[in-house]
């Protein structure tokens, strides 16, 4: 395996509250390789956003630290994308605007005029975007969304890309389609990824290595699972493979025997009441 | 087949479906049998009240007054015509006898008539309104992104913003002709007092949604403002302002709303030669047509609020990206 490219150590994260502060994350430990896709798979409220937000800068971690290349990760910065869960476009830009701000923000006085707009349509081009590139997001489809949002991460050139689950509010066949696009464009791009993920199935097709995180408070990494499957990876010949398989039941036992979430019911209660305190105070 | 003939019958020669007409005509209809009724309570109730200058005008008299100041406008600008020919023919001939003459050209000096009024008026609320924007729109973003200098600022905020245009007029009269001193004045210092009681008191609303709107921009963009590096400039340009843009147009429509009333109220006292002081005049007067001339100008005030309003939903519907949004 290459050399460690980016490392959490001993990554703890605490939030302020007003009953005192509340442990998120305790000694998150992860060695990544250049080129890795890792993925991080979990029951939700175990933390996942919280490690991917301080990867990419946007949280500061309360203990230990986050080192990409030697060098310690303390502000979000365009080395480390983020795809966000919702696409996070700006519904006032263009497909083809939303990039380009991107896209000048990493390259401008580097690349002219000319190098820039052929990067952008490259990007948009990679993710099958061409045929929209002037349309606003309102007006393209979850998927397409998606797809923008994944093409502006990577016209940055990032060396992590960081993926908040991606797919997640995606209709299974759109997501499929946009899986296969991503490992295409993975194998092509050679891109470190880390990638948040709900869905077992997802994960083993697209990781070399699954880290399952237990559950919260104070979660941390319960395994870590390397997916030995050759590349390029067919979903359709994958179901007959004994490893796979194998794969899928490893995560499947671990997030549903192992780190099995019984939700306390005056939890729900609590839930309910501060959803009510919400109402009110919108009324 | 037996839906398509049902269909045709449904279809009249506008291509409307019965339903279609119907709705159509309701909704033409209701707004003008309301405004019958409201005429019909006019016209009646105002045979009921007298005052000390005759019985309250009617529709049929506020029309006629309507009638004389449109004549009066067009006389007087006959006149002006007349003057300026006049003047053109007197000093042609003067230069004819003795091309050193000195020739004088003299201004029209007329009595400002009610159109006037209406222009003069609308173009002291756009300047008091525009000066008001460029006030309220910046600072109101500052405020939005420093939660400090909001809390600097807010008191002074809520403390201001109820002040009637009625108190801020003295205390600007008074430094205005302290402080606008010239002796060529661009603006003369009536103008000038209007235009900033205007201000004053219409800035507050664009101020107070500016800065909610700069607030309520999503945190997944300022997430992606944040990732993408953008500078302090460009986060505002490109992020924040258009986020706002909704918002701050509603702040505006309201201060434009507000921008009109202050002007009446201000120019009555300021006496800027504009609507206010022409109802201020009419008042005074006290002649038997005064109160139908007053009663035009209130049409005329809230019409031409109106069309200002819709003028800026155009606006709005022009600038703001987001087409679906219905503005109303």
């Amino acid at each position: 395996m290459n050399k460690v490219h980016l490392e959490l150590s001993g990554v703890g994260m605490e939030f302020p509250t007003p009953k005192g502060p509340f442990s998120a994350l305790d000694g998150v430990n992860l060695k990544i390789a250049k080129g890795e896709f890792v993925s991080l798979i979990g029951h939700s409220g175990c933390g996942k956003s919280t490690v991917l937000n301080i990867v990419a800068g946007l949280y500061q971690a309360t203990t230990g630290g986050v080192v990409l290349n030697g060098r310690e990760v303390n502000a979000p910065g365009p080395e480390r994308s983020v795809v966000f869960q919702n696409h996070s476009l700006l519904p006032w830009l263009s497909a083809f605007q939303n990039v380009e701000l991107a896209v000048r923000q990493v390259f401008g006085g580097k690349k002219s005029r000319a190098e820039m707009r052929e990067w952008i349509e490259h990007n948009l081009s990679l993710v099958q975007m061409t045929h929209a590139l002037h349309k606003k997001p309102d007006e393209l489809s979850g998927g397409m969304k998606q797809r923008v949002g994944i093409a502006r991460a990577l016209a940055m050139q990032p060396e992590v890309l960081l993926m908040d689950e991606p797919f997640g509010a995606l209709d299974a066949l759109t997501r499929a389609h946009l899986q296969d696009s991503l490992m295409d464009i993975q194998s092509t791009l050679g891109n470190t990824v880390i990638m948040i993920t709900h869905d077992v199935d997802e994960a083993v097709l697209l990781s070399d290595r699954i880290v399952m995180m237990t559950n919260g408070p104070a979660a941390t990494i319960g395994e870590i699972l390397p997916v030995h499957l050759e590349r390029p990876r067919d979903r359709l010949e994958l179901v007959n493979s004994q490893h796979y398989n194998e794969c899928r039941s490893a995560v499947l036992r671990f997030l549903y025997e192992k780190q099995k979430k019984v939700e306390p019911i005056s939890a729900r209660n609590n839930g309910r009441k501060s959803w009510m305190k919400k109402l009110r105070l919108a009324g | 087949m037996h839906t398509a003939i049902t269909n045709l019958k449904k279809l009249n020669h506008f291509g409307w479906s019965g339903e279609q007409l119907r709705n159509v005509l309701v909704g033409a209809l209701t707004p003008v049998i309301g405004l019958l009724i409201f005429l019909m309570i006019w016209h009646v109730g105002a045979q009921r009240i007298d005052t000390s200058l005759g019985a309250f005008p009617g529709p049929v008299q506020v029309w006629e007054q309507a009638a004389n100041l449109m004549d009066e406008h067009r006389s007087e600008r006959a006149r002006a015509t007349a003057f300026y020919e006049r003047q053109e023919v007197r000093n042609a001939e003067r230069l004819a006898q003795d091309p050193n003459a000195e020739v004088r050209w003299r201004e029209f000096t007329g009595r400002p008539t009610f159109i006037d009024q209406v222009f003069t008026s609308l173009w002291t609320v756009l300047v008091g309104f525009g000066l008001a924007t460029l006030i309220a729109v910046p600072l109101g973003i500052l405020i939005g992104l420093s939660q400090n200098l909001y809390r600097a600022i807010n008191p002074m905020i809520q403390i201001f913003k109820p002040v009637s245009p009625l108190a801020w007029l003295p205390l600007v009269t008074l430094v205005v002709s302290a402080t606008y001193v010239t002796s060529d004045p661009a603006f003369s210092r009536s103008f000038v007092v209007s235009v900033i009681t205007v201000t004053l008191c219409s800035l507050w609303p664009t101020l107070i949604n500016t800065a909610v709107g700069v607030t309520g921009v999503s945190k997944d963009l300022q997430n992606v403002s944040r990732v993408l590096r953008l500078g302090w400039f460009r986060h505002v340009k490109t992020i924040v302002l258009p986020s706002a843009i909704p918002m701050i147009f509603t702040g505006l429509r309201l201060s434009l709303g507000i921008a009109w009333m202050v002007l009446i109220a201000a120019e009555m006292l300021a006496q800027n030669p504009g609507l206010g002081k022409f109802v201020w005049d009419e008042f005074q007067n006290g002649s038997s047509n005064s109160l139908g001339r007053i009663c035009v100008a209130v049409l005329v005030i809230g019409f031409v609020g109106f069309l200002l309003d819709r003028l800026m939903l155009l606006i709005q519907g022009w600038i703001n990206w987001d087409k679906s949004a219905v503005v109303r």
